[in-house]
């Protein structure tokens, strides 16, 4: 009988619904129970369950959060809003990320960061998995399909690492896997992460109609970033060298990626990511991440440089 | 909960191996044995002194400590090895394997849960320990670090969720030498009482801590607010009052001459021995 795929959404309510009842986890977080249960991303557990609603404090939740991982509960923690890690990020940053290091005690815990965008101001838009990324202790993994959040989940329940996990809601809908679009000899390489990796699969099928080869690899695991030989082998043939799209801001992640990339290969590489401005609510003031269209214009102008 | 004359012994036999601890680390910075920066917690040793000796006389062994920096005491007093400490201090691989310093000192054999330097974020971290393991947890802070919001909203869950808490605030009127009215017009046990939480507001005398432990005693959260003196600033600069009488003479009053020099030789001989094990 043929099964319908889960979509990446079922699966994290699933990865959820086996962490609180054959795990022995906790979820934790502000307003899960509520309408939508965290865009259906929940299952409708409670706190006898080990779904524990915390109060509207955000660097104190966090903090709870870190308490519970130290005691072993492995937590995930949902911050519903990436931009609200400028609150619950202290706490995990400077005692769960480094409590292995300086005591010894491990403080795994599963920070299910959530990324959305369009019309929603200048804190609760995009993703802003950059705030992590320069500090020690920590993983940074962005899974956009049902098997990466699988292997994402895998990797933190065999490990004893503090994970932040950077979804977006525009995925949630995925039930496909996205395999890197390879070329034999690519006139540009793309390199994206989070929901950009859907439009950089839309810009390099516009792109091929145009007669001009753009290769794919998508970033998944960010730190530490997985430096692949076919990353390297696809720059080595490009006639220009490649670009990381972001959709954090570009000063933090992209440009570290793309160094990291650019050295390894000694290629000329690019950002694009959000613009150096804040995000406004209209849309006319909307600071919203790469679309096909401007990376397209991205590639075009690096091409005849 | 009444002291009687064996714990009240034990107490200042304890208080006093803090005492002449922490006034030796401070002649090993002056000789610049020690070159970290070190927080030293003279003065205030009754208090950890008299809640160790109460907890055990209680039988509550399951539980777990949650320092910050001026920990010495609080360490010592819970059961931390003391040529870790003194390791550490030394700026070698001690009791947090070179990591901790003075400020972030930490023991797994004693339960005993190191600070990361980020002020007050012991509290909501000691608060989510007990919420998911509902063991005895307890938390040293100082009056300035429990004015973090975090902090507050720490307490307010744990009252919320009815957590085996103890919350201890050090409270020694000052941050760095700032004092609480300047910083603020409400005092913490008038908070945690806000909060719904038993919480008093009392000197550092081991008489008045006994008392405040009811029988209810971690089956619902607690605030003490206890006033303390602190003797030396960060690394022996100065003293914080020179009005307020020092704990440790008045307390060993109630005891023979005899006893203040046996206890007083006895733990000179377990540091002499120590710091010479080290130096």
């Amino acid at each position: 009988m043929e099964t319908t795929p889960l979509t990446l959404r079922e699966v994290i309510k699933e990865t959820v619904r086996h962490h609180l009842q054959v795990a022995n986890g906790l979820a934790m977080g502000q307003c899960l129970t509520a309408v939508g249960w965290v865009g259906g991303t929940l299952p409708k557990l409670y706190e006898d369950n080990g779904m524990v609603e915390l109060p509207m404090a955000d660097v104190a939740g966090a903090g709870f959060a870190v308490g519970a991982a130290l005691a072993g509960r492995r937590p995930i923690y949902v911050i519903r809003y990436q931009g609200f890690n400028w609150y619950n990020a202290p706490i995990i940053v400077n005692y769960a990320c480094k409590s292995k290091e300086i005591w010894g005690r491990p403080c795994p815990m599963f920070i299910r960061s959530i990324a959305m965008e369009g019309g929603i101001g200048p804190v609760a838009g995009s993703s802003h998995h950059s705030i992590y990324y320069r500090m020690p202790g920590v993983k940074i993994y962005s899974p956009m399909t049902p098997s990466e959040y699988r292997t994402t989940y895998t990797d933190f329940m065999e490990g004893d690492d503090v994970f932040y996990v950077s979804e977006h809601r525009g995925a949630y809908h995925i039930a496909d896997e996205y395999d890197d679009i390879i070329f034999e000899a690519p006139d540009y390489v793309l390199f994206p992460i989070s929901i950009t990796r859907l439009a950089a699969v839309e810009a390099s099928r516009m792109l091929l109609n145009e007669g001009i080869r753009v290769a794919v690899h998508h970033i998944f695991r960010i730190k530490p970033f997985e430096l692949k030989s076919t990353f390297i082998e696809s720059l080595s043939k490009a006639s220009c060298g490649g670009c990381v799209l972001d959709d954090d801001y570009v000063n933090g992640i992209a440009k570290c990626v793309a160094f990291d990339l650019g050295a390894a290969a000694g290629t000329n590489m690019s950002v694009l990511g959000l613009e150096e401005r804040s995000a406004g609510f209209s849309k006319s003031a909307d600071n919203l991440p790469p679309t096909p269209e401007i990376i397209v214009s991205h590639v075009k102008n690096r091409l005849t440089r | 909960m009444n002291l009687s004359e064996l714990l009240a012994r034990d107490i200042y036999q304890r208080a006093d191996l803090c005492r002449q601890f922490e006034v030796e680390v401070f002649k090993q910075v002056e000789s610049k044995n020690i070159q970290l920066p070190v927080y030293l917690s003279a003065g205030q040793e009754y208090i950890a002194a008299t809640l160790s000796v109460a907890l055990e006389h209680l039988g509550i062994v399951n539980r777990q400590v949650f320092i910050q920096h001026r920990g010495h005491s609080t360490y010592l007093c819970f059961g931390g090895d003391i040529d870790g400490l003194i390791l550490e201090l030394l700026g070698r691989v001690g009791c947090t394997n070179g990591m901790g310093g003075s400020a972030s000192i930490h023991s797994k054999e004693a339960n005993i849960f190191g600070h990361d330097g980020l002020m007050g974020s012991h509290g909501p971290i000691a608060v989510g320990m007990a919420y998911s393991n509902k063991l005895p947890t307890l938390c040293f802070t100082g009056d300035a670090a429990a004015e973090e919001d975090y902090f507050l909203a720490a307490i307010g869950w744990a009252s919320t969720k009815n957590l085996p808490m103890l919350f201890v605030v050090e409270d020694n009127n000052l941050s760095i030498l700032t004092e609480k009215k300047v910083r603020r017009n409400w005092e913490m046990h008038e908070i945690a009482r806000g909060f719904r939480m038993n919480a008093y507001d009392i000197e550092d005398c081991p008489e008045a801590i006994f008392e405040s432990l009811d029988e209810h005693l971690f089956e619902t959260p607690l605030l003490l607010n206890i006033r303390t003196n602190r003797l030396f600033w960060h690394a022996g600069a100065g003293i914080d009052s020179h009005d307020t009488p020092d704990r440790h003479l008045i307390f060993g009053e109630r005891f023979t001459e005899d006893f203040r020099i046996e206890t007083r030789e006895k733990n000179s001989d377990i540091l002499r021995s120590a710091w010479k094990r080290h130096l």
